[in-house]
């Protein structure tokens, strides 16, 4: 079966500076991948160029959705990758802060909805039906998330660890088949760690998901991750089972520096 | 779109050089004077529109006072040097005093403006700032008219036709040479200033990465502040030369001057030096080449069009970089 | 609450105020007539104000950084808490109602036509509103789709006879098809390029107004422009006045009914998102630049619509009246009566318009106070006047 998602070869530009050289990564249905890395590594630039926020200079991306052909993902633009069926969340929270919980969701119901302007202003009764689907659909996802008590309340006034999962609440509102999370973890306490640990892997499970995740947080990756990619200085420098990975001797090279720091 | 461009291009300059190679054979010391008076033009863009450039290149915002601060400027001078010459003092006093007010006074309002309307929005989003700068600007305006008068007030002129250019005169006046000479250098100062001081270099850190630039021991803060002081002070020189050379002032004159050196600064590709100043030559020129020949009621709209080609086109300018979001 | 440190540091400001607004304030040269006179008492005045908006200032600046640290939620402002008291709701509505319809009868005509101008920048301040406050697009240029409303009327009635209902509708399209033309290739551009796009957008519909003298009479404008008919009955001037203010109220209200219905559509809720963080919503699936467009062309019909009414009213346009003052004038609307709120860009709307239509002795001060309240609402109260709140929804728990 051909991975849900296959990237060959991509590399990143920035004037002289190679953020991405050739990487060649896949990631098949059902998995959880992990794409971990020092700082600076490029990983959040590998998430821009698939999304389409950044156009890379070389390489491809093609996707198979479950039960859909194989398609080329590059070149998009990014709500047309979203539509796709990828979903992201940001490293950098990035919630709209003018609007409550709920509506947060339901924006990431919107390349799934239909209603135009002339609707919104006429209100015939399919966009009303739409519309009250959309609510009772978001209100699902955000019981779902854990984040129910919150609906009415404004996304900036929610604790930290709520708005890192009110972002993979909006991601999944999008419909996706693929999750791109970025440092979901980043920032949250040991308890909400653990939460979100289970999150992922009830996503998985139930939802049909395939998650591929960036996180500095070595003991999540290694609980979580059925295949590890690292990268580092924008190359991919190994790939393997968590296993795997703790004995790469390059691995340990790459991460040595960073120890000290991040312990 | 590469292919579309160039054809573009041609479309355009094409017909508009041939048009201009037989208009120069017919007439070419009508060419002469209308390249003149655009470089002269120019060169006043040029002083205004370094302002922009360096504050947007250090806070990514458009200042929209600063063709107001350029306006004061303008007045400082008018009103420093009819209170010397009614005090009867002596003409070349007069000059230096009213060019040195006005620079003053502008630094201390760029400064103050800054201090008031940008710096407690500096983390708020960018919209805000914008509009805080348009209040600034609407503000400053009415303050200038409400103390002074909403008439033009004539302005007497500061530079004297020097005896020795006088066989000149007829192509380019004392004053229009005055006001090219004094903006190159102005700008050979101005570069001097950012290559090889320390503030200069503090300036250019600055632009480049904020938080960096703390880090390794740079005070923002004054860096801004000093960005602003030396926009407004090219800003003034701007403004004496203009009233020199038109010979009245009023309340408004920042409106205009202020959209136009934007134009040139964006023309130029915003955030750069050299492209300020490349933009301004380039457009003043060029106005003066088509109010010269084609319509001159329609001027203004002229510099809109092309700023709107430029931006769709290439928004970056002549000389700027493409920018990459962070994201 | 104030301390001496602060009080000392008013007093410098106060002197570099006094300092530095002395050329402008103190000095008045007559360079005609050659004579200076010097207002010392200006000096003296600059150095009280100023000592005194210093204190405050930081006071005010004080208190902000003090709410950012601490978590307090803000208060609902008082309207939206009277208009969701069902007690307190309909008595509410029912007497702005009564007071709405009494108002023409109960005041002179002068006061009714005050009132139907303040009402027409209710409806541009709404429109304008879709593009600056809902969608976070600063559009300068607003007046050129006023304008564009204005002459649409005046020139099609002029040169067909067409009545007013008639280019209520073709004008509005009018105003879409500009909006869209003018949006199409300016919306790609980063938010504050689209300002200065704009405005200069603005300024070349003016001048070409005022240059092209075979479309609309160039400076000297167009008159007699007939007031709305009702079913082709032409009303006495004094009763046209009442009709004209019954139009507007009309029209009002179905701005009102449709821009609330839009804000809390899918597309309403697009531009909120679009406004809050472009790359997060192009990341959600939303197509920025349709959503951008969309916003734009819809304030540009609103304008339009706005813009027939006031030729109707006036029965007179020159390009004049469409200045970039007027758009900016609009935009004080907005920002001060609070960026994406209905409800605060009508108060806004007729505070600023009726003051100053009233307090005749400061009417030149105007644009000053103007100038000054944007900084000031950006700077303490972005959310201006009376701030916008998202709609609620109740939920059951569908499982435990």
């Amino acid at each position: 079966m051909e991975p849900i998602l296959n990237v060959k070869n991509l590399t990143m530009n920035f004037g002289g500076l190679k953020a991405l050289d050739d990487i060649t990564l896949a990631v098949e249905k059902g998995q959880i991948a992990a794409l971990i890395g020092p700082n600076g590594a490029g990983k959040t630039t590998f998430f821009n160029c698939i999304t389409g926020i950044y156009e890379p200079t070389e390489g491809n991306v093609k996707i198979t959705p479950p039960g859909k052909p194989t398609q080329k993902l590059q070149g998009l633009k990014t709500n047309l990758v979203t539509e796709k069926g990828l979903a992201r969340t940001f490293q950098n929270i990035r919630l709209f802060e003018g609007m409550t919980v709920l509506e947060n969701v339901m924006i990431g119901r919107h390349c799934r909805l239909k209603s135009g302007i002339i609707g919104a202003m006429l209100k015939p009764s399919s966009q009303k039906k739409e519309e009250k689907q959309a609510v009772v659909d978001s209100y699902e996802i955000l019981e779902k998330i854990g984040l129910a008590q919150y609906v009415n309340e404004m996304a900036v006034n929610l604790p930290y660890g709520a708005q890192r999962r009110l972002e993979i609440a909006r991601a999944l509102a999008t419909e996706p088949f693929l999750l791109l999370l970025d440092e979901p973890a980043a920032g949250m306490n040991p308890q909400e760690t653990k939460e979100l640990d289970d999150l992922i892997i009830w996503l998985r499970d139930n939802e049909d998901l395939s998650i591929l995740l960036i996180e500095h947080d070595m003991k999540l990756v290694m609980s979580l991750s059925d295949n590890i990619h690292v990268v580092d200085y924008g190359r991919k420098i190994a790939e393997g089972t968590p296993e795997e990975i703790k004995s790469n001797p390059d691995v340990i090279k790459a991460y040595l520096g960073d120890e000290s720091e991040d312990a | 779109m590469r292919l579309f461009n160039i054809i573009l291009g041609v479309a355009v300059v094409g017909p508009l050089g041939f048009f201009g190679i037989k208009e120069i054979i017919a007439d070419p010391v009508y060419f002469l004077e209308l390249f003149l008076g655009g470089l002269t033009r120019g060169s006043i863009y040029a002083l205004i529109a370094l302002g922009y450039t360096m504050v947007y290149g250090i806070i990514q915002l458009i200042n929209f006072a600063h063709g107001e601060i350029y306006m004061i400027g303008a007045m400082t001078a008018l009103i420093v040097a009819s209170v010397l010459g009614l005090w009867g003092w002596n003409s070349a006093v007069i000059v230096i005093l009213a060019i040195v007010f006005a620079i003053v006074y502008s630094c201390a309002y760029g400064f103050t403006v800054e201090k008031i309307a940008y710096k407690p929005l500096r983390t708020a989003p960018r919209l805000s700032a914008l509009i805080s700068a348009i209040g600034m600007s609407l503000f400053l305006q009415n303050y200038v008219m409400l103390a002074q008068t909403p008439e033009f007030m004539p302005f007497e002129s500061l530079i004297p036709d020097f005896q020795f250019w006088e066989p000149f005169a007829h192509i380019i006046t004392a004053v229009e040479m005055t006001i090219i000479v004094t903006t190159v250098i102005t700008m050979i100062l101005l570069g001097m200033l950012i290559k090889f001081t320390k503030i200069g270099k503090a300036m250019r850190a600055t632009a480049q990465d904020k938080i960096m630039a703390s880090l390794v021991g740079i005070n923002v803060n004054r860096v801004i502040s000093t960005t602003f002081v030396v926009g407004s002070a090219t800003a003034a020189i701007g403004g004496v030369l203009i009233a020199c050379h038109v010979g009245q002032v009023n309340f408004f004159i920042g409106f205009l001057a202020g959209l136009k050196a934007f134009i040139a600064a964006v023309l130029g590709g915003i955030g750069s030096i050299p492209g300020a100043v490349l933009g301004s030559l380039v457009l003043g020129i060029s106005e003066s080449m088509f109010t010269g020949y084609f319509w001159s009621e329609y001027e203004d709209v002229f510099a809109f069009t092309i700023l709107v080609i430029i931006l769709i086109f290439r928004p970056s300018g002549i000389l700027g970089k493409d920018e990459i979001s962070k994201v | 609450m104030v301390t001496k440190k602060e009080i000392k540091l008013s007093f410098v400001i106060a002197l570099w105020f006094m300092v530095l607004t002395f050329p402008i304030m103190v000095i008045k040269v007559n360079t005609i007539k050659h004579i200076v006179i010097f207002r010392w008492e200006n000096l003296l005045w600059t150095g009280i104000v100023c000592f005194f908006a210093s204190l405050i200032w930081n006071y005010l600046l004080r208190i902000k950084e003090e709410k950012k640290k601490s978590d307090t939620k803000d208060d609902i402002p008082i309207v939206h808490r009277l208009l969701q008291n069902e007690k307190f709701r309909i008595p509410f509505l029912a007497a702005i109602c009564l007071f709405a319809i009494a108002y023409p009868f109960v005041f002179s005509m002068y006061h009714t036509s005050i009132l139907i101008s303040a009402l027409i920048y209710v409806m541009l301040g709404l429109g304008l509103n879709i593009v600056v406050g809902l969608a976070g697009l600063l559009d300068l240029g607003y007046v050129a789709f006023y304008a564009v409303g204005a002459y649409a009327y005046a020139l099609l009635n002029l040169h067909f006879g067409i009545s007013f209902w008639v280019v209520l509708p073709i004008s509005a399209l009018l105003g879409t098809i500009f909006g869209t033309l003018l949006g199409y290739p300016v919306l790609r551009l980063r938010g504050d390029y689209l300002a200065i796009v704009t405005l200069g957008f603005g300024e070349i519909i003016r001048i070409i107004l005022e240059n092209w003298d075979e479309l609309g009479n160039g400076p000297r404008g167009i008159g007699n422009i007939p007031a709305p008919s009702f079913f082709g009955h032409q009303f006495n001037q004094h009763n046209s006045v009442i009709y004209i203010y019954f139009v507007v109220i009309a029209l009002v209200l179905l701005t009102i009914f449709f821009v609330n219905r839009l804000e809390n559509s899918r597309i309403g809720r697009a531009w909120i998102a679009l406004r809050d963080d472009e790359i997060a919503c192009e990341a959600m699936g939303i197509d920025k630049f349709k959503t951008k467009l969309t916003a734009f062309a819809l304030g540009a019909t609103w304008a339009a619509l706005g813009g027939v009414v006031f030729a109707a009213k006036t029965s007179f346009i020159n390009p004049m009246s469409f200045t970039i003052w007027e758009s900016i004038t609009i935009l004080c609307v907005v920002v001060i009566g609070g960026m994406g709120s209905a409800i605060g860009v009508i108060a806004g709307a007729l505070v600023l318009i009726l003051l100053p239509e009233y307090l005749r002795a400061v009417a030149e001060y105007r644009m000053l106070v103007f100038g000054a309240l944007q900084v000031i609402v950006m700077v303490f109260k972005p959310e201006g006047l009376i701030r916008s709140i998202r709609k609620t929804y109740k939920f059951e728990k569908t499982k435990e």
